[in-house]
């Protein structure tokens, strides 16, 4: 035990309050708690489980119940949350059993799944709550033995005091009447025994049994379904023929709100029809539609002559690049992209006349909340919502759009209504990543010294386009950031990492022609910016100096970086999300061609809480943007997606994915988030690793679709 | 609407569906058999591979007036215990991240398997290529498929 701290008492006090009502609850246990004896029943578990904390309760059969707040998307949040929780409790990972928690706000903080920041949010108070309760559970076996908690400690779900054992079951009534203490202890994390472990996605079992889990799956009697036809972007309804869409046999109604048409039935398949068979007409709200032409004038038009906000500004960028032997300059460009999750939106409503039930799958289920007490106009604490296993999120379920939507036709239709989207829905549905446009320019002296650093970021709906306290501000004397945004109607949403996802690509690509240009390797020009950021600071940066180091000369030792005689190596180092990811992408010329070989990692996300989620996590993200980088692509014609299905929005395939190792930095520091941090590097060390077999720089993305890669095919199985 | 006699996961079935319905509805909203997925309805993702006379099929553009008198298996019905070779494999690789196109992908590799149990590299990947995961666990689906052929034989 290490660490002795405050316990948080609106985690805890309030909590224990409730504790006392789980008291009330009638059980009798003593002929039947026997597990060696008998198959306790998971409905037997929870039935009895005693409750001690927002996180966790304990039940007679020495089963615990750890309760896990965050939304499940793919993040194994699930799984790693009450992994901390069952590591400080000190509980046999195979007597927990682990149960998605719903929304609910006394309980629990930041119910979010975004911004890869569940984890540094949420160790310490996992760690607490465990901890809170394995220090009532001595407290209870002491008071019982009648001896010192000093002379008790815990292993395994057992309280020990020299030869004997008291279990954590046999504790539980007691211990939950325990004062919640004022300070608890924390491990030591040299004594961890499950956190560092690979334990398996709790899910696993139910996803491989094709158990109901997602928002999709439910289902309820009496359930009305509903798909909606949504306006083109910039139109609204002008008029809906619905004749044809109400003669399918299944559809019981066509009813129109905010410019949209939903058809209603009892089943999915005749709604897929009707929508088809719908006539609208729609009209222009302003006179504009905006296709992907547009767009590149717009982009075109900013760059050169727009008014941007200045988000960063260091020493004399004019007087630098007036000085410098040599001016870089160079453009990167990207399109929208959907998210596209494997399940499509959907979302269950029931407005009744005294709140409103939701049921479905939400990345921020106090939005859905909130906006569902809005459209209701009732209070927030009328609204139950309860969250379903994700099928995939990646930033589009922030957004509470589905929800309204479901909200609204179950208060028209006063009726309970799941909502589905179809794919074509999805894709051509809006909150896509945002479309942007880069320039970059760097100057350097005489001796090849960086001095001056431009970059300007025009952004369609995309707030601000720039990270202007990340590498390498810090490292430049002379720094000009500008961000430039145009409004469109085409609506966008944070896409998993938000703007570095395209940003990081584009800077890490310009730092290869800038380390060309100066006659310097990638790896050593990175470390020599780093060095300067340490030994004379420019200004405010976001990023730890020492820990970016570690990963980037870690990713040249794993990689045997400069070593590989053939082999054509691109180098990439970003943070985000608080993490650190340095990627080395090989590549080989075959038959005239660039093939995609290996890609290395190195993560520093702190402590590595379940090594298994992790590697999941960090390939996961390297896939994510390999194949948006690569090979997507999203285009307007009129403000209609024109990619709308599979068919046609090109997602990355098995045969495509090149070799992937991983590794981590085992440095003891409180762990970050996994969700993002290795995307954003990936695009920037394939770009940088083509350029390096094949001469050819690709600055826009989709890579397969610009001129340079023109019949080139990468990936191919060898 | 017409009478459609169906035989699926070894139990028969009476639905009473319009004749252009696709099995994947008839699974889902007429049956309650969730597990295959809806994601695309196009026969581009393979979310919603069951199996008819043991080979994969996708399911959202099968009419359902097609398949009558066939042999129809869906994930629930892969094994009766949830233990088939491949259902393990997926469990001790730890394939999943948001598990949504997992069944379509465990479906297609069982066919797979029956098929050729001892396939190459090139061929689990040939015969997985048409399955996306939005996820990226193409790897670990590439070493679950190899783990599920060495118990299979």
């Amino acid at each position: 035990m290490e660490k002795a701290l405050k316990t948080n008492r609106r985690d805890f006090l309030k909590i224990a309050a409730t504790a006392g009502g789980g008291l009330l609850i009638g059980f009798n246990w003593s002929s039947c708690d026997s597990p060696k004896m008998k198959v306790v029943s998971e409905k037997e578990i929870m039935d009895s489980a005693l409750n001690f904390n927002s996180y966790l309760s304990i039940s007679p059969t020495d089963h615990v119940v750890i309760y896990s707040p965050n939304p499940e998307l793919g993040q194994n949040i699930k799984t790693s949350f009450p992994m901390i929780v069952a590591e400080e409790l000190d509980v046999d990972w195979s007597k927990v059993r682990v149960k998605q928690a719903f929304l609910d706000t006394e309980k629990y903080d930041r119910q979010v799944t975004g911004g890869s920041g569940a984890m540094p949010h949420s160790w310490e108070r996992l760690r607490k709550a465990g901890a809170t309760a394995r220090q009532m559970l001595v407290q209870a076996a002491a008071n019982r033995l009648g001896v010192s908690v000093s002379d008790l400690r815990t292993e395994n779900g057992q309280v020990i005091h020299g030869s004997k054992k008291l279990t954590y079951g046999e504790l539980a009534n007691e211990a939950a009447l325990v004062p919640v203490p004022e300070e608890v202890s924390l491990k030591n994390i040299k004594d961890f025994k499950i956190i560092g472990t690979p334990i398996k996605n709790v899910d696993n079992r139910a996803m491989f049994t094709g158990k109901p889990l997602y928002g999709l799956d439910f289902y309820r009697e009496g359930m009305v379904q509903a798909m909606i036809q949504r306006p083109p972007f910039g139109m609204k309804l002008k008029s809906v023929d619905a004749e044809a869409a109400k003669a399918v046999k299944g559809v019981k109604d066509v009813v129109t709100f905010k410019n949209n048409v939903a058809v209603i039935g009892e089943t999915t398949w005749p709604l897929m029809k009707a929508k088809k068979l719908l006539k609208i007409q729609y009209e222009p709200i302003d006179g504009k539609l905006e296709s992907t032409e547009f767009h590149n004038q717009v982009f075109d038009e900013m760059l050169a002559s727009g008014k941007a906000d200045v988000k960063r500004k260091d020493g004399d960028v004019n007087a630098a690049f007036r000085s410098a032997a040599r001016v870089i300059k160079s453009e990167y460009q990207c399109p929208f992209l959907s998210h596209s999750p494997m399940e499509p939106m959907n979302f269950f409503a029931h407005v009744k006349p005294d709140g409103v039930e939701l049921i479905g799958p939400t990345q921020t289920p106090d939005r859905a909340r909130k906006a569902a007490a809005e459209i209701c106009g009732v209070s927030p604490d009328k609204v139950t919502v309860e969250m379903t296993r994700l099928g995939g999120g990646f930033g589009r379920r922030l957004r509470a759009d589905f929800v309204e939507e479901a909200v609204e036709l179950s208060k028209m239709l006063q009726a309970p209504v799941k909502l589905t989207w179809s794919r074509e829905d999805d894709l051509t549905g809006g909150a896509y990543r945002p479309a942007v446009k880069y320039r970059f320019e760097a100057a350097l002296d005489n001796e090849n010294n960086l001095i001056g650093y431009k970059l300007r970021g025009v952004g369609i709906n995309a707030g601000n386009c720039t990270r202007e306290n990340n590498f390498p501000s810090g490292s430049v004397d002379n720094l000009l950031i500008e961000s430039l945004e145009y409004k469109s109607p085409i609506t966008t949403n944070a896409w998993r990492a938000p703007i570095t996802n395209f940003l990081a690509f584009a800077e890490q690509s310009f730092l290869d022609e800038v380390a060309e240009a100066a006659g310097k390797d990638p790896v050593a020009l990175r470390l020599e910016l780093l060095d300067r950021a340490k030994k004379n600071p420019v200004g405010e940066i976001h990023y730890d100096i020492d820990r970016m180091r570690t990963v980037v000369e870690t990713a040249a030792e794993k990689s045997g970086w400069g070593t590989k005689p053939g082999v054509s190596q691109g180098f990439s180092v970003y943070f985000s999300h608080r993490s650190y990811v340095a990627q080395v992408a090989e590549a080989r010329m075959v038959d005239g061609k660039p093939k995609l070989d290996k890609i290395y990692a190195v993560t520093d996300c702190g402590i590595v809480v379940n090594p298994t989620g992790a590697d999941q996590q960090v390939r996961g993200g390297m896939v994510d943007g390999m194949g948006h980088a690569m090979f997507t692509n999203m285009t307007f014609t009129d403000g209609i997606a024109d990619q709308k299905n599979f068919d046609t929005y090109r997602l990355i395939k098995m045969n495509e994915i090149p070799e992937i190792e991983t590794h981590f930095i085992d440095n003891g520091i409180d762990p970050t988030g996994l969700g993002e941090p290795a995307l954003p590097p990936t695009g920037g060390a394939i770009a940088n690793a083509i350029y390096k077999a094949s001469g050819k720089r690709v600055r826009n993305q989709p890579f397969m679709e610009q001129e340079e890669m023109k019949n080139v095919r990468l990936g191919d199985p060898a | 609407m017409a009478n459609y006699k169906l035989q699926i996961n070894g139990r028969n079935y009476e639905v009473d569906v319009e004749e252009d319905t696709p099995l994947l509805w008839v699974l889902r909203d007429t049956l309650g058999l969730v597990g295959t997925k809806y994601s695309c309805g196009v026969a581009q993702c393979g979310a919603c591979t069951v199996h008819v006379n043991d080979e994969a099929v996708r399911s959202c553009v099968l009419p359902v007036s097609s398949v009558q008198n066939d042999a129809i298996t869906t994930i629930e019905g892969l094994s009766e215990n949830g233990d088939h070779p491949v259902q393990q494999a997926w469990e001790e690789v730890d394939v999943a991240q948001c598990g949504y196109c997992q069944a379509g992908q465990i479906m297609t590799a069982a066919a797979l398997l029956k098929k050729n149990s001892n396939p190459s590299e090139e061929e689990i990947v040939a015969g997985m290529n048409a399955n996306i995961c939005r996820c990226g666990t193409y790897h670990r689906i590439k070493e679950a498929v190899k783990l599920a052929s060495a118990k299979t034989k």
